[in-house]
């Protein structure tokens, strides 16, 4: 197969800002699965559902998508830390969360879905926003706005996220619950309030991550499951748990299936998480900055 | 009750089903009928490894849809029997299961469970990408004009199910009762313990993945004759995801009889609601029905009565 340089060239640098999104949807599962262990594999079902609030917001009140992600986040938070009461109480401190919680996320991921077609039917929608259509011509390089935005936005909040774990107080002890709650009891915290704050936090960037889904492209209820093996796959290879690791994946991935999709056609695509993600399991399941 | 009486009573039970289902003159029947006893037979397989050994399968759908088509490769190639396309089938399924289990199940439990979430939407993508099998179009599929002894091909697939079915749940009560299923609930209760006294438990969780599979696969083989269309997403359905692990953890995943009577329950109610509210409705009351009963009721509805005998004796 021939491949010309340009094309090469466009597919890259699509795929290293597609990896950039990707990242944000990637951060709080790194957050929950990573650092909390919690596998909330309902996160995608509520980042589509961060799609919707801001699709609504947007076409209702003409509000900036970026805008409506602001004052939708603090929401999310509360849901994510209302969520996991419950999964604490029925299934952390009974000691069940590897079948029933699984099972609990794997219904809520189902109910998120079904309501959201049951509301808005199956039809793709979109958003307006001035940064929608134009594109930034560098050379022959293309890089359109809807693609360049969300991935900035999604470097912002990594970086704003790394900091916040490394410096500040609160930060810390989400850092001191994933690596040994045991010893945090022993000092008087009660892990499950941290947990419950962090895992509002990881629901928040949900709802970020949504709004720039949107952006990106027009969104359907059911879109979120393709990328439930793509936030695995980059957990997963990039170390539970780390960001810069997240960070480094999500690019890796971005990079090849934007590759592959330009190559080979975009049907393809969802098979690559998964081989990464299967490659990764069988060969260095600590991941690429794992610990 | 012995295993062999139990095999004598199951088989009594089903050819009571079936004698009966003869007196019945609507061909909707089958059609419904079919749906619940396919439910029970998949509904038991992820039991097997879902309840028995605490492993979570989300790729139901997969391994269900593999068996269906490897039976439209079948179809096209050659002209087989339909027993013949389920063993197919079924063999199909249960190495892919066995190939999962073997990359993922050194590891973690969630690790497994996230892989079969993924090998959902992989396998669906080959099969899209697959124009033998028709691709994104889907396939049609004729059914044979006669079937020996038979005057109707619905009910056919009706007696071939509800077989399936009879021997999917011996299969899961002779387990639960041997020594091979003291170390599955072993593992479920405890694998560092259970690895510790000697239960080979690699072997064992490989066994229930490679079982639990090949029983979906044989559940899946005949859906292209049942349907006659089959296109991925119909194929590759969430539903049947959804309601093979509904099912058990509404009815109880502990024995036998809590995957059943989840998928007679649920699979009547669906049935139901099909026909007269909508069909996206009625995922949403499973969905509901899922999360509201793992909260509430952690062992089911076998949990249940057995609590409740137990307050009785007390």
């Amino acid at each position: 197969m021939h491949f010309p340089f340009e094309l090469l060239a466009n597919a890259a640098v699509s795929g290293l800002l597609l990896g950039g999104f990707y990242a944000a949807v990637t951060v709080g599962v790194a957050i929950s699965f990573g650092m909390l262990d919690i596998v909330n594999i309902a996160h995608p079902a509520f980042i589509i559902l961060g799609s919707y609030i801001t699709y609504i917001v947007n076409s209702t009140l003409g509000v900036d998508p970026l805008v409506a992600s602001v004052i939708m986040a603090p929401a999310f938070f509360l849901l994510g830390a209302a969520i996991y009461q419950v999964y604490y109480l029925a299934f952390e401190k009974r000691g069940q969360e590897s079948l029933r919680g699984l099972a609990f996320f794997f219904g809520l991921l189902f109910i998120t879905e079904v309501a959201l077609i049951l509301v808005f039917g199956v039809d793709y929608r979109y958003v307006t926003a001035p940064y929608a259509g134009p594109s930034l011509h560098l050379g022959f390089l293309i890089l359109p706005l809807r693609m360049l935005v969300p991935c900035a936005v999604s470097l912002v909040l990594l970086l704003g996220l790394q900091l916040f774990l490394a410096r500040s107080f609160a930060g810390r002890a989400i850092l001191a619950v994933s690596q040994d709650p045991v010893a945090l009891r022993l000092m008087g915290v009660s892990p499950s309030r941290i947990k419950r704050f962090a895992f509002g936090l990881s629901l928040a960037t949900a709802g970020v991550a949504g709004t720039l889904l949107i952006i990106i492209q027009p969104v359907e209820p059911s879109v979120g499951r393709d990328y439930i093996g793509r936030v695995f796959a980059i957990c997963v290879l990039g170390g539970m748990g780390s960001l810069p690791g997240a960070l480094v994946a999500a690019m890796l991935l971005g990079l090849v299936e934007s590759v592959t999709s330009t190559f080979y056609g975009p049907s393809w695509s969802p098979a690559i998480a998964f081989g990464v993600l299967l490659v990764t399991l069988a060969v260095r399941p600590a991941g690429l900055m794992g610990r | 009750m012995g295993n062999g009486t139990f095999v004598l009573a199951a088989a009594v039970a089903g050819a009571a089903v079936f004698g009966l289902s003869l007196l019945i003159h609507n061909e909707y029947f089958f059609f419904a009928g079919y749906v619940v006893l396919q439910y029970i037979v998949l509904a038991t397989a992820w039991n097997i490894l879902g309840g028995y050994t605490g492993y979570v399968n989300f790729g139901t759908a997969a391994f269900f849809a593999m068996g269906a088509y490897s039976s439209v490769v079948l179809y096209k190639l050659v002209s087989l029997p339909l027993p013949v396309l389920m063993v197919v089938g079924g063999a199909i399924s249960g190495i892919v299961g066995f190939g999962t289990g073997y990359l993922t199940l050194r590891l973690r439990g969630v690790y497994f469970a996230i892989a079969t979430l993924a090998l959902a939407v992989v396998v669906q993508t080959l099969i899209v990408n697959w124009d033998f099998v028709g691709g994104a179009r889907g396939a049609y599929i004729m059914r044979p004009a006669q079937v020996p002894l038979f005057g109707n091909y619905i009910q056919y697939l009706f007696l071939v199910m509800l077989v399936l079915a009879v021997v999917a749940l011996v299969t899961a009560r002779t387990i639960e009762r041997s020594r091979l299923g003291y170390g599955f609930s072993a593992i479920r209760d405890d694998e560092l313990a259970a690895e510790a006294f000697g239960v080979p438990t690699l072997r064992l969780k490989l066994l229930a993945t490679t079982l639990s599979g090949a029983l979906m696969g044989m559940a899946g083989a005949p859906l292209p004759y049942y349907v006659t269309y089959l296109d991925p997403a119909s194929g590759f359905n969430l539903a049947y995801a959804v309601n093979s692990i509904a099912m058990p953890l509404i009815g109880g995943t502990t024995t036998w009889v809590g995957p059943l009577i989840g998928a007679v329950l649920l699979g009547t109610i669906q049935q139901v609601a099909t026909v007269t509210i909508s069909s996206a409705a009625n995922l949403l009351i499973v969905g509901l029905l899922l999360v509201g009963f793992v909260i509430v009721a952690p062992n089911g509805i076998v949990g249940l009565f057995e609590q409740h005998w137990r307050a009785r004796r007390a």
